[in-house]
């Protein structure tokens, strides 16, 4: 039995323009040209497919909404995402309005696969205007395809375009602005009738427009091969791969050092800025040791992630990531996961939640699982201010030359252990599940091209304020609230050591001490891990504000990383660094796993197994050390 | 013969595409990406160690397939 679906009436109202075409067409790029940086970034309802919506202004003056649609091959859906591009174009998606328009993006250089896609979207009856995108790239392969005679074979316009360079994009809005798109009948969509499955009739059809424009053959050679013959040769390949993996890790730690240096001096003027401005007393103890000193021990390590997200989309938008995937595939088949979860986990390098969420385009239910598992034992940028608060206080800066140091060794050595423990644990579960159906994998390998700067910029600039969103947000309000439970209550008249030893803070540090004794946390440490359940550059900020507020004023305004160096011991330093490899201080994660697997079971096996862990670990790594004598 | 055993660097065209009973849905998904009847087919390299996945160019697009993937594609030289 069949529900019809009623249509929505809370859609927004507006014309819409939706940008469909395969992955790697080059749709995002043009819809950045179209919108600029007039976009929203959200999800789908009902489900955590990233919503891409902007607007655009005519030639005439007329507003109109795009939507830039997940890439898709077909109109049946293989992944989640490519059944929400057909379910928006069938006019079947929850909350979405059937588009007005759609603007079928095709790589000019592979019409023979793409254009199948637009016969598909034409089926449906919607007015299709067709992008020839990197036309430059197929002139340059002896391809120059005539648009004129294609929109004549297709009964659809073309327009030649070349998004990543703005090329194109005035005649493209000309040809939008045609109102006779815009204001034709509606069309109903036959959701019945299987339009868009008739792909053998569709490839027949593409093979004859490609006779008629003389393109009916194949490419020679191109730059792309020559370079795959390296990149993805049987040994070259993977030492690359495992280059450019450590090149990104050393990037993070030496180009960061002096936008770090700048924000440190500037949290440190803004310090003392406040204690000359604002009179002695609680107000100034909340701006100064809460307020700045926890906020500024967390934005400055902005410029980390800044990087980090940066040579992932520069990886990403070149084409060399499905590469990764296709060497590691080998490696990762064998513990039980499929090469396509090597993307969710190379995203969870910057943050698990995106990569969770990118779990959605493998195809099976138990792969998916299993690669959420392990996504948030990859180090997340979150990890990076604890990490190089204590490699900087504790692992002296030695160097080895070329570039290398002791301190980047070690970071990439936390990156290992987390990778060691995701592939640990994801055998154990492959040895303990049974798995009937094969993996699939079936990944392109797109042609390789240099990434646009806006492009990335644009990218760079969505991370950002998601990382001060949270800044301003949940890590601004726990900060606030841990000065207050280490402000009160007042020591008692009299009383030896420093306030905060008598406060709420000081007496929950203590209780927590006895759990993490063993593993060699002091109270300071215990009590900064609570409110960095919440995240885990939490702690940080925590530690700033305890440190704050327990030393005497001249030190106050130093940085965190001495005041640690001498208070704590070696081996303390590598039990907490051990800790947080594995300990699953995120809220928005289990969060996150709770809505993409649809229940409790999940974030809650998830927790127990990474404290677990990360118990197990911390206490390994502080009796050894102790034992050696660290 | 099937896409699978096809030496490394030789052309085939492309006759059927079969599903192991288990992943009926592969016929269309491999239809979809392009192995369709008359395309033109050649392994570029295979994956280490093992020979699995494999890098096979369809038409004009290069995509990695696995090994038990390449079978369901019969070829003919």
């Amino acid at each position: 039995m069949k529900t019809p679906v009623a249509p929505l009436n809370f859609q927004r109202r507006g014309a819409l323009l939706a940008l469909v075409g395969n992955p790697n067409a080059g749709k995002t790029a043009l819809f950045n040209q179209l919108t600029g940086a007039r976009q929203k970034v959200a999800n789908y309802a009902g489900v955590t497919v990233e919503r891409k919506e902007g607007t655009m202004a005519l030639p005439s003056g007329r507003p109109i909404r795009v939507l830039d649609l997940p890439g898709a091959y077909a109109l049946n859906p293989r992944s989640e995402d490519e059944r929400i591009t057909a379910d928006v174009l069938f006019g079947r998606a929850q909350g979405e309005k059937r588009p007005d328009v759609v603007l079928c993006v095709v790589d000019a250089s592979n019409l023979r696969r793409h254009l199948r896609l637009v016969l598909a979207v034409k089926r449906l009856g919607l007015p299709v205007v067709v992008a020839l995108n990197m036309v430059d790239r197929a002139a340059a392969r002896g391809r120059a395809v005539d648009a004129t005679r294609l929109a004549e074979l297709l009964g659809v316009p073309v327009l030649p375009t070349v998004a990543i360079r703005g090329e194109g994009m005035a005649a493209l809005r000309e040809q939008l602005d045609d109102s006779t798109l815009w204001d034709g009948p509606m069309v109903a969509a036959h959701a019945d009738v299987p339009v868009a499955l008739d792909l053998r009739a569709d490839h027949e059809t593409v093979q004859r427009i490609l006779e008629q424009l003389g393109l009916d053959t194949l490419m020679p050679e191109t730059p792309s091969d020559r370079i795959d013959r390296v990149v993805l040769h049987p040994l070259a390949g993977p030492a690359i791969l495992a280059l450019v993996l450590f090149l990104v890790f050393q990037a993070v730690f030496a180009w960061a050092e002096w936008p770090m240096s700048v924000i440190e001096a500037g949290t440190a003027w803004l310090a003392a800025g406040v204690r000359s401005l604002v009179p002695d007393g609680l107000l100034q103890s909340l701006l100064a040791d809460g307020v700045i000193a926890g906020l500024g021990g967390v934005i400055v390590f902005l410029p980390q992630i800044v990087i980090l997200f940066f040579f992932i989309l520069v990886l990403e938008e070149s084409g060399y990531l499905p590469r990764g995937a296709f060497l590691l595939d080998r490696v990762m088949g064998g513990v039980g996961l499929s090469g396509r979860a090597f993307i969710p986990l190379l995203s969870s390098f910057a943050c698990a939640i995106p990569g969770i969420m990118a779990a959605r385009t493998i195809p099976q239910s138990r792969d998916r699982w299993v690669t959420i598992m392990v996504a948030p034992l990859m180090t997340c940028s979150a990890r990076l201010p604890v990490y190089t608060l204590l490699i900087g206080a504790f692992i002296p800066a030695h160097d080895f030359g070329l570039g290398i140091g002791l301190q980047g060794l070690v970071l990439f050595g936390l990156y290992l252990a987390g990778i060691v423990g995701g592939v640990a644990v994801a055998w154990l579960l492959h040895r303990f599940t049974t798995v009937r159906t094969p993996r699939t994998l079936m990944m392109e390998l797109p042609a390789y091209h240099w990434p646009s700067a806006q492009d990335i910029l644009l990218g760079l600039w969505q991370r950002v304020q998601i990382f001060l969103a949270r800044v301003g947000g949940i890590i601004l309000t726990l900060t606030i609230l841990l000065w207050f439970l280490a402000t009160f209550p007042a020591p008692p008249e009299g009383a030896a050591g420093p306030a905060i030893e008598h406060s709420f803070a000081g007496m929950l540090g203590r209780a927590l001490t006895v759990v993490f004794e063993p593993i060699g946390f002091n109270w300071q440490i215990s009590l900064a891990l609570v409110p960095g359940m919440a995240a885990r550059e939490v702690t940080v900020s925590a530690l700033a504000t305890v440190y704050a507020l327990q030393v005497t004023d001249e030190a106050a305004a130093e940085t965190l990383q001495p005041i640690l160096a001498a208070d704590w011991s070696l081996p303390t330093a590598l039990s907490l660094l051990a800790w947080f490899v594995f300990a699953p201080q995120c809220l928005s994660t289990l969060a996150t796993v709770r809505r993409e697997t649809g229940g409790l079971t999940g974030p809650a096996l998830m927790a127990a197994y990474l404290f677990a862990l990360a118990y197990l670990a911390s206490f390994i790594t502080y009796r050894t050390a102790l034992a050696l004598g660290a | 013969m099937t896409l699978a055993d096809l030496p490394r660097g030789s052309s085939a065209i492309v006759v059927s595409v079969r599903a192991p009973p288990e992943a009926p849905e592969w016929v269309e998904w491999l239809e979809a990406i392009g192995f369709l009847p008359g395309e033109q087919v050649r392994v570029v390299t295979q994956g280490m160690p093992g020979g699995d996945p494999l890098v096979v160019r369809v038409g004009d697009s290069t995509f990695a397939l696995r090994r038990v993937e390449a079978a369901c594609v019969t070829v003919q030289l």
